[in-house]
């Protein structure tokens, strides 16, 4: 039974010793809000608000309320896009690549970082939608028969990416569901009236005897085998909805690795974001330790690395190719309209990350919250540098033009981070936010004292 | 299903083993109850491979042929020349293909998982100890009258934290 075969013992604090020790302190989360979680979901309301209200006056007005206009076709939205399809990424690779690799560092956080992995899908999800504008047509990208008798073109790396992405979200969801279970279970048998109730449908019954726990190991070692090509499959097809067209700056065959590595580097980079105040306010410090945040502070350096390489041998093979319009391309990005956007990557991505080289930096929790907000900002500015300078300036002078983000676009993309908070804010409360029963198994197992021999024969 | 059976809550894991090792040698079906997945425990109850995988097989490989078998039919129901390709272009299709894949495998392996372990199990069992799912290990043996004594004697001499007879759902 491979799932048992965990490191024993990994997981050593003075306040964890015994496995209901971990019962105690995740269910504890489940417990009536503090003040501040009222105060961030009411925030997280008023941004929710701000993004429907945005949402359908673009609706009613028509697309004509963003500032897209020829020649630059995609703009906030799709950057937006990408940027939330990205931060999925590192979810699944700590829930299923690390757990494959058995990294025993990954029980403390694979929870909320697979919980970030479905709400991230979902706010992605909506911004294809946002993004074409007459939403109600919106099932048109679904193959279904019709009276036209069409069907989608699936030559097309778009039709792909639909396949993809909603894969990926309901891959992702069961994935995350079934690991809650056994979690929910626990609450379940803490739990009294209404909870209870919730939390007995949730678990589905859930008992914990072996025939459970025998299939439930094998499931899961097949479903993160599923998840891990999945997820590299996932931003590669993303990636060539730019790459397999012919725009200077999006035809490279680099993109797929590239694409992937910036968006572990950007997930990895939410996850710190997140689990810093998570850590702080439900007082976790026995759980996310400063051995978790130097490993996600490892990964972050390492995937920053292939993310500058990537742009330094962009930026080389434009100048190496000799090609006048791809030499444009990319000379535009640093010096032309939206230079401001290119440094502002190429800092956040390239030289900020270069202090986690440093093990002072990468073990203070305070350096690496500021350091993984750099780094979110950065990766949303990757993706609009990719898409906004490569189709502003295009192969014809004459069809050159500057987009504009308008009010309301930015409002959906401001609001799309409301709408996810307000996801996670509710996750943290409702289910236990951190993975019970793969903690029982990274502790030390409870073993018998000294049988006496008077008890011994009592019985 | 619904029988008598007794059920016996151990703190420690090498008791719950020795008890399961005991009452299979005395030729009880036993039921264990844990609240992660032990491997020691599985050992004791003599597991073999679980047959979740061939549900992932089978659902994987459907997967793939409805990828590959519904763009191709598509391409051709309604033919539709582009960039001077194909009709059936097999590279194109893969990303699809591969996709199905994926997804049907997945949901495959979990439908697969809900039968093999019996869940949803909407029907509480009658003997059950909360702390299972907290820090305590359950040994169910179903047995009537002096099968019961013996198994309440193997079980009491690993020192449980406590017996409960009455009837689980198998």
């Amino acid at each position: 039974m491979a799932v048992g075969t965990r490191e024993r013992g990994a997981l050593t604090h003075p306040d964890v010793t015994r496995l209901d020790d971990v019962n105690r302190d995740v269910l504890k989360m489940l417990s009536r809000p503090g003040k501040g979680w009222w105060a961030l979901f009411a925030m997280c309301l008023g941004g929710v608000g701000m993004f429907l209200g945005a949402w359908f006056w673009q609706i009613y007005k028509g697309i004509g309320v963003s500032g897209l206009m020829s020649p630059v076709g995609w703009g906030v939205y799709i950057t937006t896009f990408v940027f939330w399809v990205g931060i999925a990424h590192s979810g699944t690779l700590i829930s299923a690549i690390l757990f494959l690799f058995r990294a025993p560092w990954r029980q403390s956080i694979y929870r909320a970082a697979e919980a970030m992995t479905v709400f991230a899908v979902m706010t992605a999800g909506l911004f294809p939608l946002i993004h074409v504008g007459r939403v109600w047509h919106a099932y048109w990208l679904v193959p279904y028969p019709n009276s036209r008798f069409l069907w989608p073109n699936f030559k097309s790396p778009l039709v792909w990416d639909v396949f993809a992405v909603t894969t990926y979200f309901t891959v992702s969801a069961v994935f995350f569901y079934l690991g809650t279970i056994p979690d929910v279970a626990a609450a379940r048998d803490r739990a009294t009236g209404l909870r209870r109730k919730l939390y007995s449908v949730i678990s589905l019954g859930w008992q914990g005897t072996d025939r459970q726990w025998h299939h439930f190991g094998k499931a899961y070692i097949f479903l993160a085998a599923l998840a891990t090509p999945l997820v590299l499959s996932v931003h590669s097809v993303v990636s060539w909805d730019f790459a397999m067209s012919i725009v200077p700056g999006w035809h490279a065959t680099i993109f797929a690795p590239y694409f992937v590595a910036g968006a572990i580097f950007s997930g990895i980079a939410m996850v710190i974001t997140l689990t810093v105040p998570m850590r702080k306010i439900f007082g976790l410090e026995a759980y996310l330790t400063v051995k978790h945040f130097d490993a996600m502070a490892k990964l972050c350096l390492f995937t920053s690395l292939i993310v500058f390489y990537a742009y330094l041998s962009e930026f080389f093979l434009a100048w190496y190719s000799g090609e006048e319009i791809e030499r444009h391309a990319f000379w535009n990005r640093l010096f032309g309209t939206y230079w401001w956007a290119t440094w502002t990557m190429l800092v956040c991505n390239g030289f900020v990350p270069i202090m986690l080289w440093f093990k002072r930096v990468r073990h203070s929790i305070p350096a690496l919250f500021v350091i993984s907000i750099f780094v979110n900002i950065g990766m949303w500015f990757e993706r609009f540098v990719i898409v906004v300078t490569s189709l502003h300036n295009e192969y014809e002078p004459w069809a050159w033009g500057v987009y504009r983000p308008s009010v309301f676009e930015m409002m959906i993309m401001a609001g799309s981070f409301f709408w996810f908070g307000f996801w996670f804010l509710l996750f943290t409360r409702l289910l236990p936010p951190i993975a019970i029963q793969e903690l029982k198994e990274v502790l030390p197992a409870p073993m018998r004292k000294k049988k006496s021999p008077a008890a011994a024969e009592a019985h | 299903m619904s029988a008598h059976g007794i059920l016996a809550s151990y703190e420690y894991l090498p008791s719950t083993v020795d008890a399961i090792e005991k009452l299979r040698k005395a030729g009880f079906e036993v039921k264990a109850y844990a609240p992660y997945p032990e491997h020691h425990i599985e050992h004791a109850l003599g597991y073999d491979q679980s047959p979740v995988r061939v549900w992932t097989l089978v659902g994987g490989l459907t997967g793939t042929a409805t990828g590959f078998a519904f763009t191709s039919w598509t391409s051709v129901d309604w033919p539709l020349v582009v960039g001077g390709k194909p009709m059936i272009s097999i590279p194109a299709f893969v990303p699809i293909a591969f996709e199905m894949t994926v997804l049907f495998g997945a949901l495959s392996t979990v439908i697969g998982l809900f039968i093999l372990s019996r869940i949803p199990n909407v029907k509480p069992a009658v003997v059950y100890d909360p702390e299972f799912t907290a820090g305590r290990y359950g040994v169910y043996v179903e047995a009537d009258g002096a099968r019961l004594e013996e198994a309440r004697r193997i079980m009491n001499a690993e020192e449980p934290v406590e017996l409960r007879e009455g009837a689980a759902d198998a």
